[in-house]
């Protein structure tokens, strides 16, 4: 996962990178010709110093490396904005980012 | 397939002299007049286009299109590739040294000016050949032109390091003129069973659509290699024009070969001027 | 900026504590990747998800009746270059706006997403989503018990060359 943010005025603009490969359950494997199982982030929570400010929950039909753009009003230098994801396979990952 | 052989160049004159010289030589037209040629034949065709957006090929005449790329350049899927090829660009050799200590100025603005001519071996000279040489002089395996991972990875970082700098390709003496030239009789040869040229599409029906596809200008086509088609798949733009042949029913010259070589040499220098932007995302 | 690695599975079944609890837990983690967090939605809607047609994915999350509103943009191309990566931007001006809601009318499964919006974010989402076909992109708006919608016709081709 990459992030980056930026504070424009108070409001924190914040663009995050996921690598998921976002399986559709749709797709077959080139090599192998067996059906590529579902597999896809469910769940993505953004939080803005601890408090949760977004709260998404996503099909299959996000695109694949899952890119989303949001932003934070209230923000300051210092400010801690975290990303967490969770995909139907129960993988996670987390990653925060620092306003400056 | 709609045909297009039929078409009226607008400027006939221009274009004749650049076939001429191209196909019957003696050679009467230098690079210079041949870029020159090149822009104002594409001027006539897209007046209002600045030409520093031809290096975003057939998005430049397609504000929608346009749009989608820049929100997907603004961060783009292929990202990880980028950063594994920083990796690989990074890691030291078994004996200490890394690729920056091959190139000039740490590997920073230099891409601009690949390929050249180099007169020692004779033979024109790109970023791939290079990264190759830097393997071989440090004892370490080269890399295959065409291996996405290795080749592929390297130069989507490595070129990167040159964004912003202006493509400047020298074509200097007959041997290296004798290079450019064989790669713009490539470029005016019809190939394959369509019986098409580089030439055919991208220079006298750029800017009109074949089947869905817009055809891009080929001035700037060489700017911003390697591209991930579709986000994903990176393609170098030997994999490109092979692909190209391929679509023409053509056999494939080899990615990494002379004739490619040549090809990328007289396409480039066509882009002088022009920003280099590594690596981009087409469609 | 740093990237926790993955969990063992006792954050995990933390996670999913914390998801089933809804907005009024507030976790406390004494160690992990996990950073203590609220969610502002129960679980997963798998029923509005796993729905095939818009009527029944529209039912699923209480869209009984939909008001059109230009107070809703949707900025999405007109001709998608690519089905596999469609930019879609979402910018509400109703005035709070709980959650954003993203479908592609004809995708196999209609509903792409969902966005829970706390009152400190700005009402604005930019994604990107996978269409199969060509088809409208439907954006609704929750506020105050109210769903408003924006929708957009988005062709999709599939490239013959490709340049």
């Amino acid at each position: 996962m990459k992030i980056r943010a930026q504070l424009q005025g108070d409001v924190a603009d914040v663009k995050v990178l996921m690598f998921h490969p976002m399986e559709t359950g749709l797709r077959k494997d080139p090599v192998t010709g067996e059906i590529i199982p579902l597999h896809f982030i469910r769940r993505v929570i953004a939080t803005h110093n601890g408090k949760t400010v977004m709260d998404a929950q996503w099909s299959q039909a996000v695109s694949k490396n899952p890119f989303v753009n949001f932003r934070i009003r209230g923000a300051k230098p210092g400010d801690k904005i975290t990303v967490n994801w969770e995909d139907n396979a129960g993988e996670k990952a987390s990653i925060e980012a620092t306003l400056n | 397939m709609i045909p297009l052989r039929r078409t009226n160049p607008p400027n006939s004159l221009l274009v004749a002299a650049l076939v001429t010289a191209s196909l019957a030589g003696p050679a009467v037209a230098s690079p210079e007049q041949d870029r020159a040629t090149f822009i104002t034949l594409y001027r006539e065709k897209f007046p209002s286009v600045p030409l520093e957006n031809y290096v975003n090929g057939a998005l430049m005449l397609s504000g929608d299109a346009q749009s989608q790329f820049d929100s997907i350049m603004e961060f783009p899927p292929f990202q990880g590739d980028i950063d594994r090829g920083r990796t690989l660009w990074e890691a030291p050799f078994r004996n200490g040294k890394t690729f920056a200590g091959c190139f000039a100025n740490g590997g920073h603005n230099i891409a601009g000016n690949y390929p050249y001519y180099d007169a020692v071996g004779d033979k024109v000279v790109t970023f791939e050949m290079d990264i190759n040489r830097c393997l071989r002089d440090n004892g370490e395996a080269e890399y295959k032109f065409d291996d996405k991972a290795t080749m592929g990875l390297i130069t989507a970082y490595a070129r990167t390091l040159s964004d912003g700098m202006a493509v400047d390709v020298h074509v200097e003496g007959a041997a290296a003129l004798a290079k450019y030239e064989q790669g713009k009789k490539l470029y005016f040869t019809r190939i394959g069973q369509y019986n098409f040229a580089c030439a055919s599409c991208h220079l006298f029906n750029a800017g009109k659509i074949l089947r869905t596809e817009i055809l891009s200008a080929s001035v700037g086509q060489t700017t911003h290699w390697p591209v991930f088609r579709g986000g994903d798949n990176l393609n170098t733009l030997h994999m490109r024009y092979r692909r190209c042949m391929e679509q023409m029913r053509a056999s494939p010259f080899p990615a990494g070969g002379e004739e490619l070589n040549s090809l990328e040499y007289f396409q480039s220098y066509l882009s002088n001027g022009l920003p280099m932007r590594a690596s981009v995302y087409r469609k | 900026m740093k990237t926790q690695p993955p969990s063992g599975k006792s954050s995990r079944r933390e996670f999913s504590r914390a998801l089933a609890l809804g907005s009024a837990y507030v976790a406390t983690f004494a160690a992990g990747w996990l950073r203590p967090f609220q969610s502002l939605a129960a679980e997963w809607n798998k029923t509005a998800f796993d729905a095939k047609v818009l009527a029944d994915a529209l039912k699923s999350i209480g869209a009984a009746s939909v008001i059109e509103s230009d107070q809703v943009q949707l900025k999405a191309p007109e001709i998608a270059e690519n089905g596999a990566i469609v930019p879609v931007e979402i910018t509400s001006r109703i005035p709070d706006t709980q959650t954003i809601y993203v479908f592609a009318d004809k995708n196999p499964q209609p509903l792409v997403a969902i966005f829970d919006i706390a009152a400190g974010l700005e009402p604005f989402i930019s994604t990107r989503i996978k269409m199969g076909e060509s088809s409208k992109i439907r954006v609704l708006v929750k506020a105050a018990g109210k769903f408003y919608v924006a929708t957009q016709e988005v062709k999709v081709t599939i490239g013959g060359c490709g340049g």
